[in-house]
């Protein structure tokens, strides 16, 4: 057998707009020659739950709970290199404009004053994820060895560094695919 | 509600518009007047200033939210600043904040609800000698001790204006402890002028050059060469600027020299204008310093009484020169030459390209000379008594002789003057430091210097120094140390280039973290790099130097910090658990899921 083992590959996506996800599948028709190269693991393609071990785990949005963190462990844990794609993964990006805001405030706003479902109350369920006082950016919690930047990254930034990535060569993006003016 | 309303704004600004004109480059002097006639700058403010001078509101904002002594927020009716600079923080300044804020029930960073006090905390105020210190209203105290707190207090609570308070308060001692030429010497007012104008301008240059003399301001460039360069640049005007920003924490000389030798210094000014032909100079003083502006004043006004400045000086048809003192209001970065400039010109402290140089393009676009406060000290020292005299003092290549601000672990704090060439050995024992460990040379942008390196020596070719000499004895903790200097880094970016405005807080974070407890080796590769990137690419001197006491530590005190760092590949960067807190707080839960290993 001389078939070349396949690049295992993970996604997901934390507090993030799953936009990242979408210029990822925008890449078009190449999405075949992708498939040729690697196999998913856990993504939102997949619907699988847990990551096993991969070569490479690519992580959108920045991490605003506790869930987040188990997710992000995982990957860091089973990912021999780790991606964070995105301005929200490297920053905190658009969910962290609410540090800005003090977090009972935000409950107060979204719970008390106008209502839930459940009348006027606070949740407490212990199935739903606790967040943190603010929203960090995935580098502050796990080592991430590449940084994708953009809101979202192009389809064609996304598909040349991958492919670098696969092929073995160190990922270089030139400036054009840098600049977003 | 609009809890601050000004119906009479216009009235309460006439004087201030009186004094200083429509031109745009008094902004910066209009809006410390407005802050001290309103305790802030309120809105109605901008939009009366902006009529006034007929600029866009967008640019007095933008001026009034740059300098750090300027608040777009009300502060207290009394505003008490604690220097948070590395020898008042061995003082214990932290504990007397806390001591005070505790005392008048008062957090930091918050104005008491009767608008009364607000308190917070500063860069460096230049009182290294004699602190702990604090400004109050801009005024300097120095000696703080809870007594001293106590009856500040009292002052306060009694509403009793600052200029009523008791003088002790704000006694400021020179703590002169060694002079040499420059301090020691007598010199008649006047001497120098008379000499210039004996032997010619262009021979006064040569006797600059004979000299050696090299800036006393950190970047050592030749004075003759300066001068020269902008004696001939073609301008309508030419201009000479004292640079009397002083902001490198640890630095405190030429403040001794403004108090003390103000006549040598604007002798220096006037000399200078003469060879490169300006009719007017600025003296561009910190706003820390703003203490010292009457006396400067007097200082100028006799010399326009003695024919040193103004028209015809000393009689010489046609020699027109005087000085305009200008205030800083807060901010490290217009020590930097162009962003001093900027400042002149009212604007936010931007450094500029550089080139053109301001020998060439400068204030106004127009030639100018900027020279540290000591440089023009010695230059007019240098033009009464020639340049062969001053270059047989000190070194090859660093003639003269240096002021060092000596201050943390000391038994005698104070200024000293040194011949250059002078070890650290040597000036460790003449200010008496107990068991010292470490000296920073020349302030957080300097160098860390280790004991195995007291022998080299203060000169441009070993250990070039812009004054600060602060010392640390054995015991002291070196993370804390480069920590307090990263932040001082971190506040004191301009912003203006990406590099360096988020290289100075990358830098913050990681030390904390390493401080906290959380550091890993892979942080340190982390720093490393960063500090290059920030050597590298930022704009200015500012973030050139920033990464200088991390890298400087790293290399050179493994033991500051390697106890400290955890044995893993990676931390983060936060306490996981702890950060959600808040939200167990909030939401009463304490299940397995609301809690992080
Ligand atoms: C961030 C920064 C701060 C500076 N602060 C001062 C200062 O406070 N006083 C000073 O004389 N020079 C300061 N300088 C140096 C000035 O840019 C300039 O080199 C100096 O005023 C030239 O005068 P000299 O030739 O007499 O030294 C600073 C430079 C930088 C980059
Ligand atoms: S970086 Fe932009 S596209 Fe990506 S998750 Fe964040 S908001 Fe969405
Ligand atoms: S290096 Fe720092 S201080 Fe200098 S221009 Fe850039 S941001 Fe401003
Ligand atoms: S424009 Fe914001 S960092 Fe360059």
């Amino acid at each position: 057998m001389n078939e070349k083992r396949k690049i295992r590959l993970a996604t997901c996506s934390l507090a993030g707009c799953f936009g990242c996800h979408m210029s990822l599948l925008d890449i078009d028709e190449k999405l075949f020659d992708l498939l040729g190269m690697v196999e998913f693991d856990r993504t939102p393609f997949t619907d699988i739950k847990r990551c096993g071990p991969c070569d490479i785990g690519i992580v959108e949005g920045g991490v605003s709970n506790a869930e987040n963190v188990h997710v992000l462990k995982e990957f860091r844990k089973n990912c021999k290199v780790l991606v964070a794609i995105g301005a929200c993964a490297i920053t905190g990006g658009v969910p962290a404009l609410r540090n800005n805001i003090d977090l009972w405030d935000c409950f107060q706003e979204v719970y008390l004053y106008e209502g839930g479902l459940e009348g006027n109350q606070i949740p407490n369920d212990p199935e739903l994820p606790l967040p943190f006082d603010k929203v960090y950016p995935v580098y502050e919690v796990v080592k991430v060895d590449y940084f994708l930047p953009g809101c979202p990254p192009s389809a064609d930034m996304i598909w040349k560094f991958l492919t670098d990535l696969i092929e073995g060569r160190e990922p270089k993006l030139d400036y054009e695919m840098l600049r977003y003016d | 509600m609009e809890p601050h309303e000004f119906p009479q704004i216009e009235q309460q600004l006439a004087p201030v518009f009186e004094r200083h004109g429509r031109e745009a480059h008094w902004l910066l002097q209009i809006l410390r007047e407005a802050q001290e006639i309103f305790h802030f700058i309120p809105s109605a403010a901008i939009t009366c200033i902006a009529a006034h001078l007929g600029v866009p509101r967008t640019r007095v904002e933008g001026v009034a939210g740059f300098y750090s002594f300027l608040s777009l927020k009300p502060v207290g009716e009394y505003r008490v600043l604690f220097s948070d600079n590395v020898t008042d923080q061995m003082q214990g300044n932290p504990e007397l904040m806390r001591y005070f804020c505790h005392k008048l029930w008062l957090e930091p960073g918050k104005v008491s609800e009767d608008n009364l006090l607000s308190v917070d905390s500063t860069s460096c105020t230049g009182m290294c000698d004699q602190g702990p210190a604090a400004l109050v209203n801009g005024w300097p105290l120095t000696n703080l001790d809870h007594e001293r707190l106590d009856l500040i207090a009292e002052l306060i609570r009694g509403r009793k204006p600052v200029c009523d308070w008791p003088p002790m308060l704000f006694e400021v001692k020179d703590n002169i402890r060694r002079s040499g030429t420059l301090l020691g010497e007598p010199f008649a007012s006047g001497a120098a002028i008379r000499a210039t104008l004996a032997r010619s301008s262009a021979a006064t240059l040569l006797e600059m050059e004979a000299s050696g003399l090299r800036g006393r301001g950190g970047a050592g460039f030749s004075v003759a060469r300066k001068w020269s360069m902008c004696r001939v640049s073609p301008g309508e005007k030419h201009y000479i600027v004292c640079n009397a920003d002083e902001g490198e924490p640890g630095t405190f000389k030429d403040r001794v020299l403004l108090n003390s030798y103000a006549d040598l210094v604007c002798e220096g000014m006037t000399v200078g204008a003469r060879i490169i032909g300006a009719t007017k100079g600025f003296l561009y003083l910190r706003g820390e310093y703003c203490y010292l502006l009457h006396k400067l004043e007097q200082a100028l006004a006799q010399r326009r009484v003695a024919g040193l400045l103004g028209r015809n000086i000393l009689g010489e048809t046609g020699f027109d020169f005087d000085i305009e003192i200008h205030l800083g209001a807060g901010a490290y970065i217009c020590g930097e030459e162009s962003a001093l400039i900027e400042s002149l010109e009212g604007k936010r402290g931007r450094p500029r390209n550089r080139p053109p140089f301001p020998v060439t393009h400068g204030y106004l676009d127009q030639p100018t000379v900027v020279d540290n406060v000591e440089t023009l000290a010695c230059a007019a020292r240098i033009a009464a008594q020639g340049g062969e005299w001053f270059a047989a003092m000190g070194t090859a290549q660093s003639s003269g002789s240096k002021i060092l601000s000596i201050a943390g672990d000391c038994a005698r704090p104070g200024i000293y003057e040194y011949p250059f060439g002078v070890t650290l050995h040597e000036i460790l024992d003449d200010c008496g430091a107990e068991d010292p460990y470490a000296v920073q040379v020349s302030g957080p942008s300097g160098i860390l210097v280790s004991s195995k390196e007291f022998g080299r020596c203060i000169s441009f070719e070993d250990l070039p120094t812009a004054g600060a000499f602060t010392v640390f004895k054995r015991g002291r903790d070196l993370l804390q140390i480069v920590q307090n200097f990263v932040h001082f880094f971190a506040h004191e970016s301009c912003g203006f280039c990406t590099p360096c405005r988020v290289g100075t807080q990358l830098q913050k974070k990681i030390v904390d973290k390493i401080a906290n407890g959380h550091g890993t080796a892979y942080d340190l590769e982390e720093l490393k790099q960063l500090g290059h990137i920030m050597q590298t690419m930022s704009h200015c001197g500012l973030g050139h130097t920033a990464p200088n006491p991390v890298l400087d530590m790293l290399k050179k005190f493994p033991d500051a910090y390697q106890h400290k760092l955890k044995d893993l590949a990676f931390e983060p960067a936060f306490d996981l658990d702890g950060a959600l807190e808040t939200a167990r707080n909030i939401t009463g839960r304490d299940d397995a899921w609301a809690h992080l290993p």
